[in-house]
């Protein structure tokens, strides 16, 4: 199976050909990929070099004149790095675009740190009217990015090595209900849901799958809580422990509730090594999170 | 805007000679007011003789842009907007008040013409890269794009990274203006103008308040590259 990043070039190098608006603006990453692309769109795919500045600030002005940007590195130098241009060459420009990042929280832990963005969705969330999707499989990632490029919003797209076994249909930008149960809801964001199934087998409790987490649908979750015996929720996210836990608070501001964030952990880890080793130490097994998801729903 | 609805009888331009009447309608700004008066001459000279858009044509697809990145001390370009009649002049005594538009940055989703809100240094030349990209990207090779920063907001990584891939992409389309009042604190080895020489623009510099030099400067040919203007005004002026 291909990766998320790989459906990534191939999507939009076809949506370059039908869709005369779109452009694509890299910073060297993924270059080489798009190369077909480049050479029968050469004004529609362009490489700025390693100036990430300059790559969102590109993105901005081809969206001033009424094209739809394809914004496209790492994580780290896609949000982080630039994020001040992210927040006025978009939003206080008013105008939209696609950010496409690859790498996520630890998709190649051999490179270190320096190349691990835990924290991107908690920066974007920082920002007014960005959608932020983040696929749980290659299929799924294809569906998003078409929907973002044919929009006109803000649209951050995160994609990971990390997948899930199989893709989930996406009807909607909404969650889904997986599977239901009395005993909690736990809601599991993108590649996280395999993970989450595993930890919560024979468990009595609602699974949301959540591949578009801003907006965060609160109504979703309120559904969910009502149907069950308690207003307990835990969010098992790909990225920054917690990051979406004030959204739940938000959406069960009226009902006494608990919530408990689970996801990569604020501190340098300063190891290498593998990606499911990496899962590991942050407690996103599947082992690890029937032991943290059972504690909390247990009491 | 009193211009924008007027259909028969469009409002009388003001000259020159009126943007030091406009410019004191302005007040509560005065720690930029030296950023302000630099523009002014250079402002003037593309509004009056060089930018090809009018209050009627802001939103045309093939209007020249121009964008000011310096969006500090914004007087002179409010000022200039006023007397070629894209802000009504009656919006200028309110700067920086709540009801107002008229900031002491500006916000261009609040006001006709302009076309980008800046005040924090080094995004306007970025912008202007993209827009000169798409305009080319859609056949678009008639408009010019022109972006107005400081010599220190040429201090900023992002106008670097802005400026060398502008001249290795041959963006004929672009023009920077920079107005040089000195005010930078490191110079740089050979002046502004060697920067942009070495990454393949074409560079004039000029006195920033020579009304005749800035035009020439403004309309010289620069095949296939970009055109910069360095525009030299008094010492942190």
């Amino acid at each position: 199976m291909d990766t998320m990043r790989e459906r990534f070039i191939s999507t939009t190098s076809r949506l370059l050909d039908d869709h005369p608006r779109l452009a694509v603006v890299l910073a060297e990453i993924s270059r080489d990929g798009f190369a077909p692309a480049a050479r029968r769109h050469p004004d529609r795919v362009i490489n700025v070099g390693i100036r990430e500045q300059l790559l969102i600030g590109v993105g901005g002005g081809l969206a001033l004149t009424g094209m739809r940007p394809v914004v496209h590195t790492f994580a780290s130098f896609l949000v982080e790095r630039p994020f001040e241009q992210v927040k006025l060459d978009f939003g206080h420009q008013g105008v939209g675009g696609v950010l496409v990042s690859a790498g996520g929280s630890y998709d190649w832990p051999a490179g270190g740190f320096t190349h691990m963005s835990p924290g991107d969705v908690a920066l974007m969330d920082t920002l007014d009217g960005w959608h932020i999707h983040v696929p749980g499989h290659p299929d799924e990632a294809e569906a998003l990015i078409r929907r973002a490029a044919a929009g006109d919003g803000r649209d951050y797209v995160r994609l990971s090595e990390q997948s899930n076994a199989r893709p989930r249909p996406l009807s909607g930008p909404g969650f889904h209900t997986v599977r239901e149960g009395r005993g909690g809801v736990v809601i599991a964001v993108g590649p996280m849901l395999d993970n989450v199934l595993a930890a919560t087998e024979g468990l009595d409790t609602t699974v949301l799958y959540a591949t578009t987490v801003r907006p965060f649908d609160g109504a979703a979750v309120r559904r969910a809580v009502a149907a069950g015996d308690a207003a307990d929720v835990v969010i098992v996210e790909p990225y920054l422990a917690g990051t979406s836990t004030a959204a739940a608070n938000d959406a069960l501001s009226d009902i006494p509730h608990r919530v408990l964030g689970l996801g990569v952990a604020r501190r340098e880890l300063r190891r290498y090594g593998q990606l499911h080793e990496h899962l590991a130490a942050q407690g996103l097994d599947p082992a690890s999170l029937r032991e943290r998801i059972s504690a909390f729903l247990g009491r | 805007m009193t211009t924008k609805t007027s259909t028969s009888t469009p409002a009388p331009a003001l000259g020159h000679q009126d943007l030091n009447r406009l410019l004191a309608m302005m007040t509560g700004d005065e720690k930029h007011g030296p950023a302000a008066t630099s523009t002014l001459d250079t402002l003037w000279v593309l509004y009056d003789r060089v930018l090809r858009v009018t209050p009627a044509t802001v939103d045309a697809r093939d209007r020249d842009r121009f964008l000011l990145s310096k969006g500090h001390g914004p007087m002179a370009y409010y000022a200039v907007l006023a007397a070629k009649g894209f802000l009504a002049v009656d919006l200028l005594p309110g700067f920086g008040s709540y009801d107002s538009p008229l900031g002491h940055h500006p916000d261009g989703t609040l006001l006709p013409g302009v076309e980008i809100g800046s005040g924090s240094l080094g995004h306007g030349l970025p912008l202007a890269v993209g827009t000169a990209l798409g305009l080319r990207a859609q056949g678009l090779d008639g408009p010019r794009v022109w972006v107005l920063i400081g010599d220190a907001e040429l201090d900023e990584g992002s106008n670097h990274e802005a400026l060398a891939f502008a001249g290795h992409a041959g963006l004929g389309q672009l023009h920077t203006v920079v107005i040089d009042n000195g005010s930078a604190s490191h110079g740089r080895p050979g002046g502004i103008a060697a920067r942009f020489e070495a990454a393949g623009w074409s560079v004039l510099t000029v006195d920033g308040r020579d009304h005749e030099a800035l035009y020439g400067a403004f309309t010289a040919p620069h095949e296939g590259v970009p055109l910069a203007v360095v525009a030299r005004v008094e010492p942190k002026s």
